[in-house]
């Protein structure tokens, strides 16, 4: 029997650190070899990371939550013949200290021997960033028949209120009821259904949502930009009832073969036959370096909702797809982020962003730009309004386009160009086919 | 023509549950009446834990004092002490007689009625009153708490009377006997059995078991079967009894069948309690049981509306702190208010040298009830106050959940770890960590030091060993 150590593999090029999103292993587990044991989050890539070989899980180094530096220990698995590590060197620094977040999990980590010393973080990182108070603990779910921890007198304090402890979350160390808890409850309408209409009993729950995983990533992010980047907005109208009749039609004569099209294929081949014109807005911009990066390729960022929050992933080289491709190709991106199957390339590299709201789109906008990149253009919801045409009322279909520009590297009438070159191509579509 | 009384609640029992319901219900207003044939204070203060810590408290004297009658390393040097049992008992019916008296003048204070007489229940609100002296009352109650508490079992084979006496009569003796023999090394019979030896008896001790105290680990149980061979008591495990005569002693077999006889000039059988659930009339309500004892709901409440049972009627663990705590539930229930008996842990504390003192769960039952459990020990060995009391032997060892470190169990072996109980009890009942108890700073020097430590060695950090 040896011990084997598991080590953050080297993900990607320039990845020195990752955060660790979920364990699919806990102490005590048989492992299989290439059996995912974790998943870890780089940039906006979710990576599992695979066993090299098969043994029973020892310890794990570190928590939820956590940044991990590459190349430090994740797990430790006991393993036939000889492993990567001398049995007698210090026990895994497993979160002796750090009691709350291990409890999570359903399985209970063994800590190390007791008796033995701890050994001060052989990992490189383990949990604590500097500063970070240890997270309000979560509760240790309390097994079926398992008592609620209280002290005599809070629960006697219960019995007079009426409340059943098992019901009553325990914000204290290990999930211990306190005094407070049994007024959060009893606020919370807990006991006093009875008296008066509960819509209007004031609330006092308060829940403590750690920021991280996804959340944080895309936090940063947002941060990034609209610290760096002095955005500025540009909202143009455009009549889209041609579009739309066009849309109507292709579905009509191909939907039943090649897919149903929505708007977005149209408006992605709008943008790539714009910015034929425009290669200063088809760009990234490292402002640390002070280059900005034309491309020739379209590769268009595809901002996607998905259950996490904010992805987008990319469709490369979108000028040389046709409308069903596109079509194609902006669902299977779309679909690749939201299942969380995205390999780490299809979630950056992109050279300008489309994002649209659907019918939730609204009138107008303020597009955050996806730092690098320096442009971005939002699509809002489409409505038929009562227009003039040639002194004849009329009704028409509009939609608003809202896109942000990075102003340090796209002026102001090169963005609005930009944008009525668009609106050009989309008022009258058969441009879209033009060569 | 029996006189009637009607009273809100009717106490049979005057023991630690009983008096105590008594009091409390006093308290709470509630029109109270309390029966009791013998005396206040039950078995635990007349001829339980009170009576039985006088002597062990005098046993343990007169042993220091032949001790240093020796060769003291602590240079004290007095004449060869000498013992008259006949006063050590009429100190020991001094200590009985004031706690006695004591309840007595509590249960006034609270205005409980105190009808000394035996009870017999004729329905479960109609109780019949023989006083020892005057006329048959019959009682007529809303609530009745039956606290009747237990007795020691009787061995067929060795029927009590003459030289074969149960704790009672242990407690009690006229003269020292030469040569003792216990049967039944659990705590009662180890407890008196060490202190008749102190006295200066003879003792030999038989048990069916293969161990001493089958309640508690060996790791616990160690300290003790060392103090025991120390002081000459002789025992005799995997033995069972056959018989006593008066010349040939006890009769026992062992496991081998081997049959030997064990002389003896007195006998006690301490054999185990059983619940007094009869002679009173109470198989007339038809009581839904547990095994041998009532069985009653998380406030106490029996298979019979209006009929409540406490104590050591109501089952295990038979103690008196339990009966106490059950009996103010009762009262305050019966007051209207919520309450349940429903404690995270009950202390269970032996009173042998080293006293044995258990709180919670020890590492094989958490283990047993699928907690995956530390647990750390730490022994006096290491302790300063310990080592200025010559009480060295044994330990402090607390027992934890792995994951997020409440503490589950204490247990402790050693010279006066039972004041230890407090700390032990408490710290369970208010839901402690580890890192609580680590984290609390504790007096220097006591052997409470040994607590925050064995807290400090789960945590893998213990400073002093």
């Amino acid at each position: 029997m040896g011990i084997y150590a598991i080590r953050v593999p080297d993900i990607g090029e320039g990845i020195a650190e990752v955060e660790l999103v979920t364990w699919h292993v806990q102490p005590g587990d048989m492992v299989a070899e290439d059996q995912s044991i974790a998943d870890v989050m780089t940039d906006k890539a979710t990576v599992e990371i695979p066993s090299p070989v098969a043994g029973k899980v020892l310890a794990l180094g570190s928590a939820v939550g956590d940044t991990i530096a590459v190349g430090s220990e994740l797990v430790r698995l006991e393993v036939e013949g000889a492993g990567n590590l001398k049995e007698n060197s210090a026990p895994a620094p497993v979160h002796q200290a750090q009691v709350a977040p291990v409890s999570i999990a359903k399985n209970n980590p063994p800590a190390a021997a007791p008796t033995q010393p701890v050994a001060p973080a052989q990992i490189a990182s383990v949990s604590s960033r500097p500063g970070a108070a240890p997270r309000s603990a979560p509760a240790v779910a309390r097994a079926a028949g398992e008592r609620p921890l209280a002290s005599p007198a809070v629960r006697q304090r219960a019995l007079d209120m009426g409340l059943e402890l098992r019901y009553v979350h325990g914000s204290g160390p290990a999930g211990r009821i306190l005094q407070g808890d049994l007024d959060a409850h009893a606020a919370a309408g807990g006991q006093v259904q009875a008296q008066g209409p509960a819509g209007y009993a004031e609330r006092h729950g308060e829940e403590a949502i750690p920021v991280i995983g996804l959340r944080r990533k895309i936090a940063q992010k947002m941060q990034e930009s609209k610290r760096r980047i002095p955005h500025f907005s540009y909202v143009e109208e455009i009549d889209v009832t041609e579009l739309e009749a066009l849309r109507a039609k292709l579905n009509q004569l191909h939907g039943a073969t090649r897919g149903k099209l929505t708007v977005l294929p149209f408006l992605a081949r709008a943008m790539v036959l714009a910015l034929r014109e425009f290669p200063q807005i088809n760009a990234r911009y490292d402002d640390e370096a002070g280059v900005v990066t034309r491309y020739a390729g379209v590769h268009l960022g595809v901002a996607t909702q998905t259950e996490g929050g904010l992805m987008v992933p990319v469709l490369r080289h979108a000028e040389s797809l046709d409308l069903w491709a596109c079509a194609a190709g902006i669902a299977s991106v779309a679909e690749g982020a939201r299942s969380g199957k995205a390999a780490r390339d299809a979630l950056s590299g992109s050279t300008i962003t489309l994002t649209s709201l659907g019918a939730l789109g609204g009138i107008a906008s303020t597009p955050v730009i996806n730092h690098p990149e320096v442009a971005i253009v939002g699509v809002n919801r489409m409505v038929e309004r009562p227009m003039l045409r040639g002194g004849q009322v009329v009704g028409r279909l509009l939609m608003n386009l809202s896109s942000s520009f990075d102003h340090r590297v796209v002026d102001g009438m090169h963005a609005a160009q930009f944008i009525q070159a668009m609106r050009a191509l989309l008022e009258t579509p058969a441009l879209l086919f033009v060569e | 023509m029996t006189k009637e009384i009607t009273t809100k609640l009717l106490v049979i029992g005057g023991g630690p549950g009983g008096y105590v319901a008594a009091i409390r219900a006093g308290q709470l207003g509630i029109p109270t009446v309390l029966v009791e044939g013998e005396r206040l204070g039950g078995t635990c203060l007349t001829i339980g834990c009170i009576p039985s810590k006088a002597l062990i408290h005098a046993a343990h004297e007169f042993e220091r004092a032949q001790h240093q009658a020796g060769d003291s390393p602590l240079g004290i040097r007095v004449q060869s002490p000498s013992l008259d049992i006949a006063q050590t008992v009429r100190w020991k019916d001094g200590i009985v007689n004031r706690l006695s008296g004591g309840v007595g003048a509590l249960l006034r204070k609270a205005g409980v009625q105190v009808i000394k007489g035996w009870a017999h229940i004729e329905d479960g609100k109609t109780v019949r009153i023989e006083p020892a002296d005057g006329e048959a009352v019959r009682m007529h109650c809303e609530h009745l708490l039956l606290a009747t508490g237990s007795e020691p079992v009787e061995l067929p084979m060795l029927p009590f009377g003459g030289p074969v006496v149960s704790s009672t009569g242990a407690l009690s003796p006229e003269t020292l006997p030469r040569r003792l023999v216990v049967v039944g090394a659990g705590y009662i019979g180890l407890e008196l059995g060490m202190a008749y030896r102190k006295l200066g008896a003879e003792v030999a001790v038989v048990e069916a078991a293969e161990r001493i105290l089958p309640g508690y680990d060996e790791e616990l149980t160690q300290p003790v079967l060392d103090a025991l061979e120390k002081s000459g008591v002789v025992l005799h495990l995997g033995c069972s009894v056959q018989g006593f005569d008066e010349k040939h002693g006890v009769h026992v077999r062992s496991a081998r069948a081997d049959e030997f006889a064990l002389p003896a000039d007195r006998v006690l059988v301490a054999v185990g309690r059983r619940p007094r659930s009869t002679g009173f009339g109470m198989e007339s309500l038809q009581l839904d049981m547990a095994g041998r004892f009532v069985a009653v709901d998380a406030q106490c409440r029996t298979s019979m509306r209006g009929v409540w049972a406490i104590g050591d009627l109501a089952g295990d663990p038979m103690l008196a702190h339990r009966a106490m705590a059950q009996g103010e539930v009762v009262a305050e229930v019966i007051a209207g208010k919520a309450r349940r008996f429903e404690p995270m842990a009950i202390p269970a504390v032996c009173f042998t040298d080293p006293e044995v003192v258990v709180v919670g769960r020890t590492p094989g039952e958490a283990r047993a009830a699928g907690f995956d459990c530390i647990d750390a020990a730490f022994p006096f060995a290491a302790n300063g106050r310990a080592m200025t009391l010559e009480a060295t032997k044994g330990f402090v060892r607390v027992v934890a959940r792995r994951d997020n470190h409440l503490i589950v169990g204490w247990q402790a072996v050693g010279q006066g770890v039972a004041e230890l109980a407090a700390a032990f009890t408490l710290s369970i009942e208010m839901g402690a960590r580890l890192e609580d108890v680590a984290g609390t700073i504790h007096a220097h020097p006591t052997l409470g030091e040994a607590v925050q430590e064995a807290a400090l060695r789960a945590l893998g950090h213990a400073i002093h060993i």
